[in-house]
């Protein structure tokens, strides 16, 4: 789809094109690549089926047989999901600029202030290696502490190719989840350590540093032209990056789907077991990994009976707190502040694992 | 010409490093090249996000990692 795309601003004809029928080729084109990935799309399963039982004539039951087609349908489903969702998130992404999100969040009071940090932090374009210029810049131009933090916290945690992935191999219903109770902590926390009043465990020099204000470096306008490339950027850097552990995880999934008896990660991470959900989030902290390699190897285990709670709370503490963003707020945070930041995050997702447990 | 690259040394800052050596090469322009780490120096600039480029004191891009033909174009409109 983006292929087409690209070719079309390339053109160098399209330019000679009046610009309202240039509009209607543009849509007509879009129109045609979203019909033939639904056909492809929907088509999957049944092309998966074919290849092994019927192409490959393999016996229905065989485990191999089993596995192959698991892959054969989940990994392209994945990749074609990830490749619409990862375009449509860049484009809306070109509408929200950590500049702009700063100017709506300054002076903001608590909790609503926290309700629009957190719900800005899923669409404002985040990287990690950026949190400390974006923290400081935050509080030292009147964005309260608290909500500073539930930006940072909804940022990281609410992932894209996580949520593509949820959907794909869970459905719907726990993408929804996910996304839910993800802004739930964000927002929450960043209340909770608003209401603790701990600037002082900020580094004295972060107050002291004066920011230029003015927002620099942004364009005010941006054409559609514009948005429609920088979603093809995203699709470029973070497809292009991933897809490897998306086949690598759906694989091991596909293992565990065809080899591993059913009901054995019951008694480990299964509903019964209470410790398992703590257990989870002390092992998923100083992990860091990309969603797109544990999802598919979770949904294999959740299938052989893990529950969901546990296994929900293993992927947040995994990809919502990690040691790598820790060790770089360090430079802005004192100990006590990173302790309570790590502490009031995890027991949230601890929570949430808990509820799904209970009510699922 | 003085073109600085703003980053606390993530991958993109160091590519972003890269391909502005890389333009200016191609460009044959004769202009200096800084890689700025400190924070402090990152934060008046009024910079949020990075990797940033600044071109003779002024910020023209910032959190987005450009291609080299992207940032040539940047070079060449000052």
């Amino acid at each position: 789809m983006s292929g087409e795309v690209q070719r079309h601003i390339a053109d160098p004809n399209a330019t000679r094109i009046p610009a309202g029928r240039r509009r209607l080729l543009w849509i007509f084109i879009a129109l045609a690549a979203a019909a033939a990935w639904w056909l492809a799309y929907t088509n999957l399963e049944r092309f998966a089926n074919w290849l092994v039982y019927g192409a490959l004539g393999m016996p229905a039951g065989n485990r191999l047989a089993s596995a192959i087609a698991f892959f054969v349908f989940e990994a392209p489903k994945v990749l074609m999901l990830l490749l619409v969702v990862v375009f449509g998130v860049g484009i809306v992404r070109s509408f929200f600029t950590p500049e702009r999100t700063r100017r709506m969040l300054a002076g903001r009071r608590q909790t609503a202030g926290n309700v629009l940090a957190s719900l800005l932090g899923v669409v404002t374009p985040f990287c990690s290696c950026s949190a400390v210029p974006l923290f400081i810049g935050f509080v030292t131009t009147g964005v309260p502490l608290g909500v500073t933090f539930s930006f940072l916290i909804a940022a990281p945690m609410i992932n894209e190719v996580a949520l593509v992935l949820l959907f794909g191999l869970f459905g719907w219903k726990v993408a929804a989840l996910y996304l839910g109770t993800g802004l739930v902590i964000a927002m929450a926390a960043g209340w909770v350590i608003g209401k603790l009043r701990l600037e002082r465990w900020v580094e004295g020099w972060v107050y002291a540093t004066a920011p230029a204000s003015s927002a620099a470096g942004t364009q005010e306008k941006t054409s559609w032209t514009e948005r429609v490339s920088s979603g093809r950027d995203a699709v470029k850097d973070i497809v292009s990056r991933v897809w490897p552990y998306v086949l690598a995880g759906i694989a091991v999934g596909a293992g565990i789907h065809g080899y591993v008896p059913e009901q054995l990660m019951a008694s480990i991470m299964g509903k019964g077991a209470w410790w398992s959900v703590p257990l989870a989030v002390v092992i998923g902290i100083p992990m860091y990994s990309n969603a797109a390699g544990i999802i598919p190897v979770v949904q294999a285990l959740l299938e052989k009976g893990a529950a969901l709670g546990t296994v929900l709370a293993f992927m947040m503490s995994v990809i919502g707190l990690s040691l790598p963003e820790v060790v770089i707020l360090r430079k802005v945070l004192k100990l006590p502040l990173i302790g309570t930041f790590v502490g009031v995050v995890g027991f949230g997702i601890l929570i949430v694992g808990y509820l799904f447990n209970i009510v699922l | 010409m003085k073109i600085e690259v703003l980053g606390t040394g993530c991958p993109k800052c160091m590519s972003m490093e890269q391909n502005v050596k890389k333009a200016i090469t191609e460009l044959a322009l004769q202009a200096e090249v800084e890689k700025v780490t400190d924070i402090q120096h990152i934060i008046q600039r009024g910079v949020l996000s990075t990797p940033a480029l600044v071109i003779d004191g002024k910020v023209v891009l910032q959190g987005k990692n450009p291609t080299v033909d992207q940032l040539k174009d940047l070079i060449k409109a000052r």
